[in-house]
């Protein structure tokens, strides 16, 4: 089972505490964007084999949106991370780097 | 006036542990800045709680507050005394970004008592119960079941629960079947 530590209560929470929420880290193209960039922002998504960065809510606890690095190969969880951010925190990435030699980065 | 009522009635059930309906109870809900140093000594100034720490719930005679997530708190109180506290929050806050609503009538207060109440809620929920993990002064918000729930230990051998007054008879049903006689697991055996 999946479980992931809240970064907002502190609580370790398993899978059926939580909602998914899919990719994290997507830039909302508004209504300035071509169409082709709005159709890309809405159904174009990374699914990687391997690294893989996540919005989860903590949906039966305090209710917060919050983000997850984990791997979709090996289930390994990276880390969590707040929801207020627009990129991964640098340390974590470092540690990504180190644990899985070769990876291409998160953008 | 009309006269308030609980979700159930003050219904009772007895299994190895006593559950029982709390009755009217007032509750009060209060969002904010939990950092802000104004928004502790408004909320201090109008319950006469400290401002409790993550996920941490402090008691003041018979007020309950407790803290729910980054931005909100509970308090729990007599039932006649939550429209003045919830009037009385918003005005020690004014001038803040700040909410506090009386939600009394919209959720139900449960009472497990008995030496095997960790055991009832670790069946029903994914909260790790295990004296040591989890135990009285510690608010958790969990699931019971399918439904959204919260409880804290007011001490070792009892459990309060607040759920939504919707599923008050769904919660009650459930927590009453997970302590029915015979279906002692032992789980959390108290030391000898």
């Amino acid at each position: 089972m999946l479980i992931l530590d809240c970064p907002y209560c502190g609580i370790r929470a398993d899978e059926t505490e939580l909602a998914p929420g899919g990719e994290a880290h997507l830039t909302r193209v508004g209504p300035e964007g071509s169409d082709a960039a709005f159709e890309s922002y809405l159904f174009d998504r990374k699914n990687p084999k391997g690294v893989h960065f996540e919005r989860w809510r903590h949906a039966a606890g305090c209710g917060k949106w919050f983000h997850a690095a984990r791997n979709t190969v090996t289930l390994e969880v990276y880390g969590t991370y707040p929801a207020q951010v627009t990129e991964p925190p640098k340390a974590l990435l470092a540690a990504i780097s180190k644990k899985v030699p070769g990876w291409e980065g998160w953008q | 006036m009309s006269e308030a009522v609980s979700a159930l009635g003050g219904a009772t059930f007895e299994g190895y542990c006593i559950l029982r309906d709390a009755g009217p109870t007032g509750m009060v809900t209060i969002r904010g800045d939990l950092g802000a140093a104004a928004f502790g000594k408004a909320v201090k100034k109008a319950t006469g709680c400290a401002l409790p720490k993550q996920r941490e719930i402090v008691t003041n005679g018979g007020r309950r507050l407790a803290w729910m997530s980054p931005d909100e708190l509970l308090l729990i109180c007599d039932q006649g005394e939550a429209p003045g506290m919830a009037a009385a929050l918003a005005e020690t806050l004014k001038g803040q970004h700040a909410l506090a609503l009386d939600v009394s009538d919209a959720r139900a207060l449960f009472r497990l008592e008995g030496a095997g109440c960790r055991e009832v809620i670790a069946k029903l929920s994914p909260a790790n119960l295990a004296p040591g993990a989890f135990g009285p002064g510690e608010m958790r918000r969990t699931r019971l079941a399918q439904v959204a729930g919260a409880f804290h230990m007011p001490d070792e051998s009892s459990v309060e629960i607040v759920v939504f007054r919707s599923v008050a008879r769904y919660a009650f049903d459930l927590i009453a079947n997970a302590a029915r006689p015979g279906s002692e697991v032992g789980l959390f055996a108290p030391a000898p």
